[in-house]
């Protein structure tokens, strides 16, 4: 099995394939797996009461509140956010608000 | 550098998301919290003893990690961890190796207070520099809820039920940080991710560029085993560092620092009527688990406070 292989071993994987030792060579992968469909109900960004403050980016379990080379928070990555809805309750500016997925 | 939320949510992120760890789970955010505080030019070395962080964020073809992952077992990620450190400074004195690599161990509750003390002493007391972080979720939830001996009093586990027989785990909590601090080793600190997480930041930050071994205990909620809605994680948080149930403080070279009185003492009531865990201390018949658990958390906090004079 050569290098290139090894970093494209997806979720259907057979023991033939494994990486010697189970080492994974990709680091943060864990990316290509979509945790979005577990959600319920969904954070919706309301972009005008934002005040940018960032107190919703690091209570975030699922890395899902993205930020741009300015520091500024982005919408949401919907294909990891799992719907906690963390985000929404700290938000001091109602601007995150819980909706049916 | 005084701390600054703006500045430090633009450093990269080191936990990717797609890790399978539950909705609105507290261990990630304090993983995050804690490796935000890591310069962006150092690599870190990251181990974890068995539990959900592990078996979530390391699920065979994938990893959450941008940095060095070891998967370890349960009673040995700090031995783990300390043999790498061991290695890096033997291929760095050789002149094999560049750049400031640094060593990280997560744990669980079960896996630092009850499986993995021995190893976490043995690291801790032979002077290896390293971090180890425990994200105390207060039992056993990756197997299903058993309690650990970071239970707190009266929560109903699986192996500790709550009915006419008991009223819940009837024996009192470790407390851990300051069998830590007893080690002597140059910082060990108890935190929580809280408001702007100045105090996480602050303390992840000492104990990783203080060189020597360092401990730290994080508060980790966790909805699943504590039975409530997901949302309320950071509420859940607040209530526990204003009641005094999980006070945040740094032992500093022997000298004791509480960094956080809150101005108005909530009654313990506050935090345990949140949860499910505890609904049957409010039971008719069961008022005494709470003035019991009221007069534990004053006594503990009292002598935090003595202990900062002295």
């Amino acid at each position: 099995m050569n290098k290139k292989d090894k970093l494209n071993l997806g979720n259907d994987v057979n023991w033939k394939e494994i990486s010697p030792g189970g080492v994974i060579n990709e680091p943060g992968n864990s990316d290509k797996f979509k945790t979005g469909d577990w959600r319920s109900v969904k954070p919706v960004w309301i972009k005008e009461n934002c005040k940018q403050c960032m107190l919703c980016f690091p209570v975030c379990p699922d890395s899902s509140i993205p930020i741009d080379e300015n520091g500024k928070r982005l919408d949401f990555d919907f294909d990891h956010c799992k719907g906690c809805g963390i985000c929404a309750e700290v938000c001091p500016f109602s601007a995150i608000e819980m909706k049916d997925n | 550098m005084a701390y600054n939320l703006k500045e430090s949510v633009k450093k990269p992120e080191r936990l990717a998301g797609g890790h399978r760890m539950c909705a609105g789970c507290g261990a990630p955010v304090v993983v995050r919290a804690i490796l935000r505080a890591l310069k962006e030019d150092d690599h870190a070395v990251i181990g974890s003893a068995t539990g959900c962080l592990e078996v979530s964020t390391c699920l065979y073809p994938y990893t959450s990690w941008k940095d060095s992952f070891i998967h370890s077992a349960f009673e040995n990620a700090a031995a783990t961890v300390s043999g790498a450190e061991a290695a890096y400074n033997a291929l760095k004195r050789k002149g094999k190796i560049t750049g400031d690599t640094k060593f990280i161990t997560f744990g669980g509750d079960g896996g630092t207070y009850d499986i993995g003390l021995q190893s976490l002493s043995g690291a801790m007391e032979r002077g290896h520099d390293m971090v180890y972080i425990c994200y105390d979720n207060g039992a056993y939830m990756n197997t299903g809820i058993q309690r650990s001996s970071a239970t707190p009093s009266f929560a109903d586990t699986t192996t500790s039920p709550a009915g006419n027989v008991i009223p819940g785990k009837m024996q009192p909590r470790k407390d851990l940080t300051l069998i830590m601090a007893n080690h002597n080793i140059p910082y060990v600190a108890q935190t929580a991710p809280m408001g702007n997480f100045k105090d996480i930041y602050a303390k992840a930050e000492k104990a990783l560029y203080t060189p020597g071994a360092a401990f730290i205990n994080a508060f980790a909620p966790c909805p699943r085993g504590w039975r409530y809605e997901t949302p309320l994680l950071m509420d859940i948080i607040k209530l526990a560092v204003d009641t005094c149930i999980w006070p945040l403080y740094e032992v500093e070279d022997g000298k004791l620092t509480v960094n956080y009185k809150p101005r108005k003492k909530l009654p313990v009531e506050d935090f345990l009527k949140a949860q499910g865990r505890f609904r049957h201390m409010f039971k008719k018949g069961n008022e005494w688990t709470i003035e019991q658990f009221q007069k534990d958390v004053d006594e503990k906090w009292e002598r935090l406070l003595s202990m900062e004079e002295n």
